[in-house]
């Protein structure tokens, strides 16, 4: 993960955020990813939304495994700790790390290699546990640092920049999550922060694990044409199924924006989720229609985006082990120890 | 042959499955509390029901407690395996059996002694329930043997008490078919048999605990809070008593949450990996495994090893390669712990013989881990987690601190001019880490690609260079902060023998016998990884030296080859790795073959 510092200027009229840090405070270093990659725009966007919601950058965990999408924690908020692991190994290190200290946000950025083929199954067990965490796939359907390769998530007839066909049936994040049960699934376009920005808001509010596969062209291995997944491709098969609104818990919730149409979601720290369903009757808190729905889509060949499905009731690993509030990593050894009379105690019992 | 009190070897041979394990477990503990010395090793198939199962006791008053290869009494309950086990009966021994069926005379040995118990029919009379009536009579024959052997039927009766204490019906069952047995010995055998029983004072002071419970207790005396694991034998009981200890010592009272989180992972491979991600964030975290589980962390190991992240691993060996024999015992795993993972890897090992060293060798691992920021494993093995050992009783400094290792404070932090993860290295060639959460000054990538002294991506070879150098180093350091080796020496010694492990019983007591012989060796048992240099100073002031330990490939001796300069020709091995704890038989045997060579 080579990178570059940035210079450190800053323009005086950069606005503020409530903890008086510019949106400059949350940029990393200079992207070494190929111009053009969808991956920087993403990482602009998770720079505004962090940014927008006043994140603390030492209380946020950045965490990631291997590829072209696991370099980006270097290129956002230079004061959070970043883990750039091992390939697919990311979702256990998040979660041994969300085990530990429950006081950090977690974001993790992974791929389509990474999550959806080395790293399939531990993906799927941290949407198992809800670990709370923000988990992003930058899906360009390619394998870019080894020149090219398709991955899991190609759709078949999707041609390689040689003009080659795969022939190996896709596996999509979005419906493998929502089958599993996952608690937030989002897909979004890296081309397109305006959505992007409320979804990422949305996540890290999230009671607990939300997935985000975004969509993003690897402008030089598969951004071709014949490829589904170029920018091209997804800008004229793309649908959005949702408009999110992302309102924080300490802005007064405006009652005044008509009620057709939106859908009104409680958030599990108190902030407000505002859909406006594109389609009419779009549920997103029904798993069950939101399934049919995208199903029904994905036959027509049409990419839904938009934050898909949401549900606050289930508890996330800390609240299912109950988990103390306070994180397990501040818990002194004076109370985890049980002491000499106690192992006295104990060992009557060893005879 | 062993006549007289308080030495000799009893086998039970039963089929899986059947309740046999409560009835031996009953005999082992009430010789236990008879204040004498004993060791009780379960031979057990991986199965659940249906298959041979073994399990051996041998009682000796002067302390020799490992395995007995020649058996003075069998109790032969298992007729799928009747030939075997008369068989293994020494000449002029005892062999009782289910007398409800006629043994084949086949079967018949003129130099033994048949003990005929009636077992199915007598419990088949007494009791109803066709499953109690299987469960009973394992409880009969332990009757039997209580008279054949003058265990204190008091102190059988106050187990049974224990047990069931709250279950009346199933207590008087038990004590019902304690008698049946009891009975029937006495009014036809010659009661008490040659070899007996005799109440000591020598487990005065001591515990009857298995290596799994007590690594279980150091992990939660040294403050564990995270745990991940994947079920695996034979460490699944590692974790199993890690959970029960958490419920009864970390619940918080007033609140009912937990102080700690275990999480039972996909794999081995996340099991380690929650690990890494727990101490990464300054949590003491472990995962018990075995060698399966071991060859799948390989990866994340060497990330742990090369980001400078703490872990503990508890390896609970096994038979390998492959899935190899699950339930059965070796010391196996040493070289692929030694250096897991590619690349140039090299860890700390703890190398614990004993339940009781199991408890402060799991508390040693995690001021280890942290102190080097490295991972640490542990190698426990099957015969010394899953038997009951009599141990010393374990002992708790209540003046312990964890040693943290060099974390930074935020007020470090906030000192510090530039932070910079790899420099800085004190003595051991250690850094400082800092921690997430805990100040914007301390912030840096952790990763597993290439990085220079300051923590930035590098590809250049200075810069990579200079840091595994530092590894290296820091890993040598290491050799004087792990247990110092146990050493015993004889005068006008020949030789020395070196081992590790759950060897230990059986080497000393081969070296005892060697010396009634005359032929006087010095003993080593290695403790830890890399080795002390008192170690490699043995080897030199022995002419040569066996080590002896339960693999094929000698690793134990490949080891001390590759991180010693001692010629190979100074170091022979005594192998034995059939899956069976260690007998003082194979090592006297194997010295002797080579002495006469």
């Amino acid at each position: 993960m080579p990178s570059i510092a940035k210079p450190a200027a800053t323009h005086p009229s950069l606005q503020r955020n409530q903890l008086g840090l510019t949106i400059r405070d949350y940029e990393g270093s200079m992207s070494t990813l190929c111009a053009g990659c969808g991956h920087d725009s993403i990482t602009a966007a998770i720079v505004r939304a962090l940014w927008e919601v006043s994140m603390h950058p030492h209380m946020l965990a950045k965490m990631s495994g291997i590829g072209c999408s696991s370099k980006t924690p270097a290129y956002f908020v230079n004061g959070a700790h970043g883990f750039n692991s091992a390939h697919g190994r990311m979702p256990p290190i998040a979660t041994g790390a969300s085990a530990a200290n429950r006081g950090l946000t977690y974001i993790g950025i992974s791929g389509d290699g990474d999550s959806l083929s080395i790293g399939l199954g531990h993906m799927c067990h941290a949407i198992r546990r809800n670990v709370k965490m923000v988990y992003l796939i930058e899906n360009n359907g390619v394998y870019g640092l080894t020149k090219g390769q398709f991955s899991a998530s190609a759709d078949v007839g999707s041609k390689s920049k040689r003009g080659e066909p795969n022939q190996t049936l896709p596996i999509d994040p979005v419906m493998l999550a929502l089958s599993i049960g996952a608690t937030f699934v989002a897909r979004s376009f890296s081309g397109d922060k305006e959505q992007l920005v409320p979804i990422l808001k949305a996540a890290i509010a999230h009671r607990g694990f939300a997935l985000i596969d975004i969509i993003s062209p690897c402008v030089t291995f598969n951004d071709h044409s014949g490829s589904t997944k170029s920018y091209l491709y997804t800008r004229q098969h793309e649908i959005k199924a949702t408009e999110a609104d992302f309102v924080p818990p300490e802005k007064p919730i405006l009652a005044a924006i008509s009620p057709s149409g939106i859908t009104a979601v409680t958030m599990h720290d108190g902030s407000i989720l505002h859909f406006r369903s594109v389609p009419a009757n779009y549920d997103p808190t029904d798993r069950k229609r939101v399934t049919d729905y995208l199903l029904a889509q994905q036959s027509k060949g049409e990419i839904v985006t938009g934050l898909l499905f949401v549900d606050e009731s289930v508890g996330d690993l800390h609240e299912v082990n109950q988990a103390p509030d306070m994180p397990l990593v501040h818990v002194p050894h004076s109370k985890l120890c049980p002491g000499s009379s106690e192992l006295e105690r104990l060992q009557q019992e060893f005879r | 042959m062993r006549t007289g009190v308080n030495d000799f070897a009893l086998k039970l041979a039963n089929v899986n499955g059947t309740g046999s394990a409560s009835a031996n477990g009953l005999l082992m503990q009430a010789i236990f509390r008879m204040g004498i010395p004993v060791s009780g090793k379960n031979l057990f198939p991986s199965n659940i029901q249906g298959l041979p199962t073994w399990y051996e006791i041998r009682v000796n008053k002067d302390g020799y407690t490992a395995r007995a290869l020649d058996y003075d009494l069998m109790v032969a309950m298992n007729a799928q395996t009747y030939a075997q086990d008369i068989r293994e009966v020494r000449s002029g021994g005892y062999a009782m059996y289910d007398s409800s069926w006629p043994l084949d005379r086949s079967l018949a040995r003129e130099d033994i002694h048949f003990l005929p118990v009636p077992l199915a029919q007598l419990c088949n009379e007494h009791f109803r329930d066709p499953r109690e009536r299987i469960l009973m009579k394992n409880i009969a024959y332990a009757g039997a043997l209580v008279a054949a052997l003058e265990i204190d039927m008091a102190i059988v009766e106050e187990l049974l008490a224990e047990r069931f204490s709250g279950k009346k019906a199933m207590r008087e069952s038990n004590r019902q078919a304690l008698r049946l047995g009891y009975e029937y010995a006495e009014q036809n055998f010659n009661c008490p048999l040659p070899f007996r029983l005799e109440k000591m004072d020598a487990n005065d002071g001591k515990i009857l605990i298995d290596g799994n419970t007590a690594t279980a207790l150091g992990c939660l005396y040294a403050g564990a809070t995270v745990a991940a694991w994947y079920p695996i034998t034979p460490a699944t009981s590692v974790m199993d008593a890690f959970r029960q200890f958490c419920a009864k010592y970390r619940r918080d009272k007033e609140t009912g949450r937990n102080n700690y989180l275990i999480i039972q992972a996909e794999d081995e491979l996340a099991a380690i990996g929650m690990v890494i991600g727990a101490c990464w964030n300054g949590a003491r975290a472990f995962t018990s495994t075995s060698g399966p589980g071991i060859s799948l962390m390989n990866e994340l190991l060497g990330l742990a090893y090369y980001s400078e992240i703490p872990a503990v691993v508890i390896d609970v060996q096994r038979v390998g390669p492959s899935t190899g024999m699950p339930t059965r015992t070796q010391q196996a795993d040493l070289m692929e712990c030694a250096y897991a993972s590619h690349g140039d890897t090299k860890h700390i090992l703890l190398l614990p013989a004993n339940p009781a060293e199991c408890f402060d060798f799991a508390v040693k691992s995690f001021d280890l881990a942290e102190k080097f920021q490295t991972p640490v494993i542990m190698l426990s093995d099957l015969d010394i987690g899953m038997n009951d050992w009599v141990a010393p009783r374990l002992t708790w400094d209540d003046s312990y601190q964890p040693d943290r290792g060099r974390v930074l404070s935020a007020e470090d932090l906030e000192r510090t001019p530039k932070f910079y993860r790899y420099s800085d290295e004190d003595e051991n060639h250690v850094a400082p880490r800092s921690l997430a959460g805990v100040h914007e000054k301390g912030a840096y990538v952790t990763r597993g690609s290439g990085h220079n002294k300051l923590g930035g991506y590098t590809e250049t070879p200075s810069e990579y260079q200079q840091v595994v150098d530092r590894l290296a180093k820091k890993q040598k350091s290491a050799a004087n902060y792990v247990p110092l080796p146990k050493i015993a020496r004889r005068a006008e010694a020949r030789f020395g023998v070196i081992t590790i492990g759950g060897c230990e019983p059986a080497v000393e007591e081969a070296l005892d016998i060697l010396a009634e012989r005359e032929i006087p060796a010095d003993y080593l048992r290695i403790r830890g990884f890399p080795f002390h240099k008192s170690i490699e100073a043995f080897l030199y002031e022995h002419e040569f030296c066996f080590v002896v330990e339960q693999n094929r490939d000698a690793q134990l001796r490949s080891l001390l080859i590759l991180e010693t300069c001692v010629p190979k020709d100074r170091v022979r091995s005594v192998l034995a790795y059939g899956g069976f704890p260690l007998s003082a038989k194979n090592v006297v045997d194997g010295i002797l073959h080579q002495l006469e060579k």
